[in-house]
């Protein structure tokens, strides 16, 4: 019976091909194999996202009157609501972070180079979308918190040279933050962010399925063990999933999200209003510079910093090679390390002042 | 797990593939049990609480002068729509809007003094009684009293 439907559908579909594709595929075995993990997790985590995101919007409102007490009465009264809830947060957080480890992984691995230039390219554009998830999904508790953040966040957005005031006015869906902002990032969060970087995301694997995983450039290619992909990698992957999937649980379960206060307009920000942690290292950046430097004010000049930074890092392929198309390992590595170092202690300061 | 060496002919191989179907339900079993564990919350989560209605047995049915003889209006009874009808200076009615078909809200047709509903013609009789259509049951009738100029509804006892 199974045999007849399979071979039914195989004839429709060509899973043949989906199985030798999966034969042949092999993974290198050496000391950095694992940090092949890291895009799987994120990938799951992101899937974690769209099932407890579309479960959420079944109780969730995005408007100003209602927002915060649909949110309330998703984590007190519809049973497991704040299981689901705290998930999608956490999830959310993890999924960032995994992307970043994901991302220096391939910096320090050196994976950057020829022929996957666009596997990186579009994977730094797939952080960006997450960054964008992140700050959309803040606001929609509207919270207190969140929505003085998202003033705050706008604001710096409309900073920006030229472009800046209109991208501040199309993001607010006005001059100031409020209803119409709201459903802007529901649609953006719940709508076209997803649409977009699941295309991204369909790309992004093409690419890895078709050039294969790197090897770094200390090691010869030729030399190194092959694993083949499945079974054998795709079960220990299956297995950091079941895991991940347990910190979540567990997480959510002894840490659940908090919802905080009603946004109110026309009180005054309370204490504390800083973004989510991914956008601390900028934020405290922002803090440090002087209000002029020079002929320029400070805050423009860290956007255009932050702008000049994140291309450069998005034309990592460019100069991260020589002629001969080798890795520049210590220009790149100096870099990876600056980089993560800087992230690192800004973000903590960041959190801590 | 059959090796070249003893393919199914000595009593080892017998006792590991033993072992393997054990493993393999145990494995198996563990799968299939997390997979409901997370199924469970998901739902759960999908059953909409119940949303305790506060319970309304009265309501205001607004003054005497508001509705002339011979006509009907929609008003809200809790969360559900009641009609009321004036149906000549001193009579009045009232009953739960609610149709009992399919439940569209029913109205009062003064051209033939009966409640009508639009969706699939059911006719009501002034008791709340069908006289004609769809409907499988008479129409909830609420009692009305009035108190000098004001109407007022209620669940009858």
């Amino acid at each position: 019976m199974l045999t007849t439907t399979l071979a039914w559908l195989n004839d429709r579909l060509g899973l043949e091909g989906i199985r030798e594709v999966a034969a042949h595929k092999t993974v290198p075995v050496h000391s950095a194999t694992r940090w092949y993990y890291f895009g799987g997790i994120t990938l799951f985590l992101f899937g974690i996202q769209v099932v407890t995101g579309l479960l959420l919007m079944f109780y969730y409102r995005p408007t100003v009157a209602e927002a915060f007490d649909s949110v309330r009465f998703i984590m007190t009264r519809v049973e497991f609501g704040w299981l689901i809830r705290s998930i999608h947060s956490w999830s959310a957080n993890l999924m960032i972070f995994m992307a970043f480890v994901h991302m220096f992984s391939v910096v320090f691995t050196h994976a950057y180079r020829s022929p996957r230039e666009l596997t990186w390219g579009s994977g730094i554009a797939l952080l960006g979308l997450l960054l964008g998830f992140g700050f959309s999904g803040y606001l929609l508790p509207w919270n207190q918190i969140s929505y003085f953040a998202t003033k705050v966040g706008a604001d710096v957005a409309g900073s920006a040279p030229i472009v800046g005031p209109a991208i501040a006015r199309v993001l607010r869906g006005g001059e100031d933050v409020g209803a119409a902002t709201l459903t802007r990032f529901f649609a953006l969060h719940v709508m076209f962010l997803p649409m977009l970087t699941v295309a991204l995301i369909a790309f992004h694997v093409i690419l890895v399925q078709k050039n294969g995983m790197s090897t770094p450039p200390w090691l010869s290619a030729a030399n190194v063990r092959q694993m083949k992909f499945f079974p054998n990698f795709f079960l220990r992957e299956a297995m950091v999933w079941y895991i991940a999937l347990a910190v979540l649980g567990a997480l959510a379960a002894i840490f659940p999200w908090e919802l905080g206060e009603k946004a109110d307009p026309f009180a005054s920000a309370p204490k504390g209003i800083r973004p989510e942690w991914y956008f601390l290292a900028q934020f405290y950046t922002l803090k440090l510079l002087p209000s002029h430097v020079w002929f320029m004010e400070g805050e423009l000049l860290g956007i255009l910093g932050f702008g000049l930074v994140a291309a450069a890092w998005a034309l990592l392929p460019v100069w991260g090679v020589n002629k001969a198309g080798e890795a520049r390992i210590r220009l790149v590595s100096g870099a990876g390390i600056f980089l993560v170092a800087y992230l690192a202690v800004f973000t903590y300061l960041g959190y801590v002042k | 797990m059959a090796t070249k060496d003893c393919d199914g002919q000595c009593e080892g191989c017998q006792h590991t593939e033993d072992r393997r179907t054990v493993l393999s339900w145990i494995i198996g079993g563990g799968i299939f049990a997390s997979m409901a564990s997370f199924l469970y919350p998901v739902v759960r989560f999908l059953n909409p609480p119940q949303i305790t209605e506060v319970a309304v047995n009265e309501v205001s049915g607004g003054k005497t002068q508001d509705l002339k003889p011979n006509t009907g209006k929609i008003i809200k009874f809790g969360n559900k729509p009641a009609l009321l009808v004036r149906v000549s200076d001193t009579e009045w009615k009232a009953f739960s809007a609610v149709c009992t078909h399919l439940n569209c809200t029913v109205q009062y047709r003064d051209s033939t003094s009966q409640i009508w509903c639009a969706c699939h013609n059911g006719t009501y009789d002034l008791n709340g009684r069908v006289v004609s259509g769809p409907p499988p049951n008479p129409l909830e009738e609420y009692a009305v009293n009035v108190r000098g100029d004001d109407v007022v509804i209620s669940r009858k006892a």
